[in-house]
């Protein structure tokens, strides 16, 4: 019950806040209408709608770690924490009622993306609700680093750590806008040992129909999830001991 | 009945005692100033008081349960308007409310019906669809308040409700504090000496970290022969400094 209420909460916080919503679903798709009119006007078949839409909806879940982070950083530099420290909440409320509302809107974000997609061109396949089901680890890891920047930084820390650096790291070292191999050396080493390339690889390999590509891809996700998302949860816990 | 016992509560970070060996007692239905200048340790005394933070030694009680060993329990009896005014801002009035009985696990009908008291008790009812956010000050200080009542506590922590708000929405406020005055302990942090003197029944004067008088006002300012409750104060918080 508490935990339900405080999700409920998380999700309005989210959903009411424009710039949220503005970042989270339409810039993505406008970025996805932008690349496919591009692609329309180049001879090489640079952005296909097949491998751009996986790197687009990678890319616009690390916006909703800036929308978690932010909401985590102002909830604890404006006391509102302090206030429900006090109450019977666990921290097991905390965690679930900050994180959970963020996977269907994760997964609501992921399937506006492909429907767009499609409208653009992109063929319905099953592989599709594939890609949509395996984002789940990938907004698991997002969540993660939002609720970890969240106990760690102010909020305009977080503003530059979430949504400067995060955003431009996902974006860079994803292959979304150019193929890590053409650029190889170091940048390549260094995006391989990142989650966000396999993130968009994994996506790519559903929509392909590739399901053995899949791997090692999902278990780099995972691993990064799972340990990051430890690490908040550590991080959160001994906030709440300490404050 | 005693409602909140601090024996010898000492509490450090580093060298430095934000709380030096501080014992007092608080009864059931009073309402008790904690007064002092910057740094003095009122906001400690009620984050140990409240659990939030853990002395260093000592013991602290809360109608007789260890506020360091029995925090659970404690957090029963307890509600905590903060300093700043620790509401969720893209709510309504009426769901910051909902909230907060939500989190202390009221059904569905007790929040509705609870909701519904508090939002009448506080005079909140034209604003409650409008989003926290947008309301005056002196009205975010109002919903604070009524959000920590809304779990019927036995102890408001208040700290500093008034700062920061005109003198209108100041008095307002003091109205409030005056019809919860024998129904719940209050607990209250303030700066403004003429607050502290209007609603409390005792007042505690801290100066860096310890208690340096504890009575009624009209107490300190016999204790301190002087002739307002103003220069009591400033001759008690001066004194040390000598």
């Amino acid at each position: 019950m508490k935990m339900m209420m405080f999700s409920t909460r998380t999700l309005k916080e989210i959903i009411r806040d424009p710039i949220s919503l503005f970042f989270g679903l339409a810039f993505p798709i406008i970025i996805l209408l932008l690349m496919t009119l591009i692609n329309q006007n180049v001879p090489n078949d640079l952005f296909n709608i097949n491998s751009l839409t996986p790197g687009i909806a990678v890319f616009g879940l690390s916006f909703m770690t800036l929308f978690s982070a932010q909401m985590i950083a102002k909830d604890r530099f404006s006391d509102f924490l302090t206030r429900l420290y006090t109450t019977p909440m666990t921290a097991y409320d905390f965690i679930l009622g900050y994180t959970l509302p963020l996977i269907p809107m994760a997964l609501v974000q992921v399937i506006i993306c492909y429907a767009v997609s499609i409208m653009l061109g992109m063929t319905f396949t099953l592989h599709i609700l594939f890609a949509i089901i395996t984002i789940l680890p990938v907004a698991i890891l997002f969540n993660g680093i939002g609720l970890l920047c969240g106990s760690i930084f102010n909020e305009k820390a977080v503003a530059g750590i979430c949504g400067a650096l995060l955003t431009n790291l996902t974006a860079w070292f994803s292959g979304t806008w150019f193929s890590l191999e053409l650029v190889g050396g170091w940048f390549e080493k260094i995006a391989n040992v990142l989650p966000f390339v396999h993130a968009v690889d994994m996506g790519r390999a559903v929509i392909d129909g590739d399901y053995a590509n899949i791997f090692p891809h999902i278990w780099w996700v995972v691993g990064y999830g799972l340990g990051i998302s430890l690490l908040a949860v550590y991080t959160f816990q001994k906030n709440m001991k300490n404050s | 009945m005693i409602a909140i016992e601090v024996k010898n509560v000492t509490k450090t970070y580093g060298d430095k005692k934000a709380l030096n060996d501080v014992s007092l007692i608080v009864k059931k239905g009073e309402v008790f100033s904690l007064l002092g200048v910057n740094g003095a340790g009122k906001s400690t005394l009620i984050k140990i008081l409240s659990g939030l933070e853990k002395l260093t030694s000592g013991q602290a009680f809360i109608f007789g349960y260890d506020v360091m060993k029995q925090t659970d329990r404690v957090k029963h009896y307890i509600a905590v308007s903060p300093q700043e005014t620790a509401i969720a801002p893209n709510l309504t009035v009426e769901e910051n409310l909902e909230l907060m009985a939500g989190v202390h696990n009221f059904s569905k009908k007790e929040r509705a019906q609870k909701v519904r008291e508090i939002i009448d008790t506080f005079s909140l009812t034209p604003l409650q669809k409008q989003r926290s956010k947008t309301l005056s000050g002196g009205w975010k200080r109002r919903l604070s308040i009524a959000m920590a009542l809304i779990s019927e506590p036995d102890i408001l922590f208040l700290d500093e409700p008034t700062l920061g708000l005109d003198i209108l929405a100041r008095r307002e406020l003091w109205n409030v504090v005056k019809g919860l005055k024998g129904n719940i302990t209050i607990i209250l942090t303030t700066h403004y000496l003429e607050e502290a003197e209007s609603l409390s029944d005792r007042v505690c004067i801290l100066k860096q970290g310890e208690l340096k008088a504890l009575g009624t006002a009209e107490e300190l300012i016999a204790q301190t022969s002087t002739l307002s409750f103003e220069e009591a104060f400033a001759s008690l918080v001066e004194e040390v400094n000598l």
